[in-house]
């Protein structure tokens, strides 16, 4: 079952264990500059407000109400990342516009195992920043107009069909987590955004700049999961020019920019983890054009405020340094 | 069980690990006279009001609405919620009555899943 709770998706498997919980929030950010150098981690700026499209389903595309789900507002342009909560092991499957993020191919029900994987394994990955872009490397969220052949749907598929975030968590199942002995504490809980106003509601999220961050293999196999207890939700994202329109309040502001973030100097982080194994194989997603390569390229324009910064305040984290990845501007 | 029987077997179970769970001592931190909790106790005299209740299921460590609905009690936030709707609350819970804790779960609400 998912609960909507302080923002955050809750999803939780009460018939599988009494423990098997997590949390996931989208996490606002400053967009990381898109050229050719790779950028340690932006901060969180605060988490996106989610709504139930059911609330506001009179005023949303009709195919958002036949996809349930809940949604959130984001800026032409602006960035995002999501944060992994929760101690109960969970295979999370990531899409965006039904293209998975980690490799690239069309939404389905099963989870891949080996060089195809397509999921990643909390609580050993506490973020995703974006697409996966090769061994160690990863192309940022970030949200532009479905129509536009910017989102990794329309350059995978040709179209902008579905727009948005799906998300399908599959719990570990309970004979292996107790056979793995894995119950630990488990009671101690812990830019100049060009908004755009002719262009339409329905968002889809683009490969931005190249960040570092390694999405870590499966260290369980692909047999520890539950793949018939599964939760889905569809995120869909609104630009944030219409979601007062639909919701009667008002989005978060637009975040800074990467050269005022940095000028400020407010800290970029890294995080290793040296435990466990990072995916490394070539999928199709290393093939996709940059927003700011596309309109380089195709339409001579210039992605604004794309200057190239140079993080000096980079703050390490592990995982045995609480995990805190926050800027405060 | 009753309300004075259950009161006075989780104080002198906490009684036996500390010292401080004397009847003395737990009547002078809920406001009560040792006497009359002693009472209270041995069911000689009716359950004390909401706001004791409280006091005693926080010094204990216990829930405060088993304890009320152990003294015949329905906390005020639970009745206010009960009397607006009263006959569809009184129906939900005898049908909820069977179900197994994962279900009842279930009734918050859910983010739904629709048709991709």
């Amino acid at each position: 079952m998912i609960e909507l709770e302080h923002h955050t998706l809750r999803f939780s498997f009460p018939e599988i264990h009494r423990d098997a919980h997590c949390g996931i929030s989208f996490m606002r950010t400053l967009r990381i500059p898109d050229d050719d150098r790779t950028y340690p981690l932006p901060p969180g700026l605060s988490r996106f407000p989610l709504r139930h499209v059911d609330d506001c389903a009179a005023k949303l595309p009709g195919s958002w109400g036949r996809h349930g789900g809940v949604f959130l507002p984001m800026y032409q342009s602006e960035a995002m990342w999501l944060s992994f909560s929760g101690e109960y092991p969970m295979a999370v499957r990531i899409a965006a516009g039904k293209v998975s993020a980690l490799t690239g191919a069309p939404w389905q029900d099963q989870l891949s195992e080996g060089p195809d994987q397509d999921y990643l394994v909390i609580p050993e990955q506490p973020w995703l920043d974006g697409f996966f872009a090769g061994k160690g490397l990863i192309r940022q969220f970030v949200a532009m107009p479905l129509g536009e052949g910017y989102t990794a749907e329309e350059q995978i598929t040709g179209e902008g069909e579905h727009g948005g975030l799906q998300i399908a968590v599959y719990p570990m199942k309970a004979a292996e987590f107790d056979r793995l002995g894995l119950d630990r504490d488990l009671r101690a809980d812990n830019v100049m955004y060009c908004a755009s106003p002719a262009s339409g509601p329905e968002m889809g999220l683009a490969p931005g700049g190249t960040m570092q961050q390694e999405i870590y293999e499966d260290p369980y196999g692909i047999g520890a999961w539950e793949q018939d207890a599964k939760s889905r939700c569809f995120v869909h994202i609104l630009n944030s020019v219409q979601y007062f329109l639909v919701t009667h309040e008002k989005p978060p502001t637009q975040p800074p920019t990467a050269k005022e973030y940095t000028d400020a100097g407010l800290p970029w982080f890294e995080y290793y983890d040296a435990e466990h194994k990072a995916l490394d194989s070539p999928t199709k997603l290393s093939k996709l054009k940059s927003i700011a390569e596309m309109k380089a390229r195709e339409r001579g324009s210039e992605l604004p405020h794309n200057e190239p910064v140079s993080p000096r305040n980079v703050v390490t984290l592990s995982k045995h340094s609480p995990v805190v990845r926050e800027g405060d501007f | 069980m009753t309300f004075g029987s259950y009161v006075r077997d989780v104080r002198e179970r906490r009684l036996d690990d500390d010292r401080s769970y004397s009847l003395r001592q737990v009547a002078g931190r809920v406001g009560l006279e040792p006497a009359y909790l002693s009472k209270i106790e041995r069911d000689v005299t009716a359950p004390p009001s909401e706001a004791t209740i409280g006091r005693l299921a926080e010094d204990l460590g216990e829930d405060r609405d088993l304890l009320l609905a152990m003294a015949g009690k329905v906390s005020n936030d639970l009745q206010q919620i009960i009397i607006r709707r009263a006959p569809i609350f009184a129906d939900l819970l005898r049908q909820l009555k069977e179900l197994p804790d994962h279900a009842v779960l279930r009734i918050v609400r859910e983010v739904r899943d629709g048709d991709w």
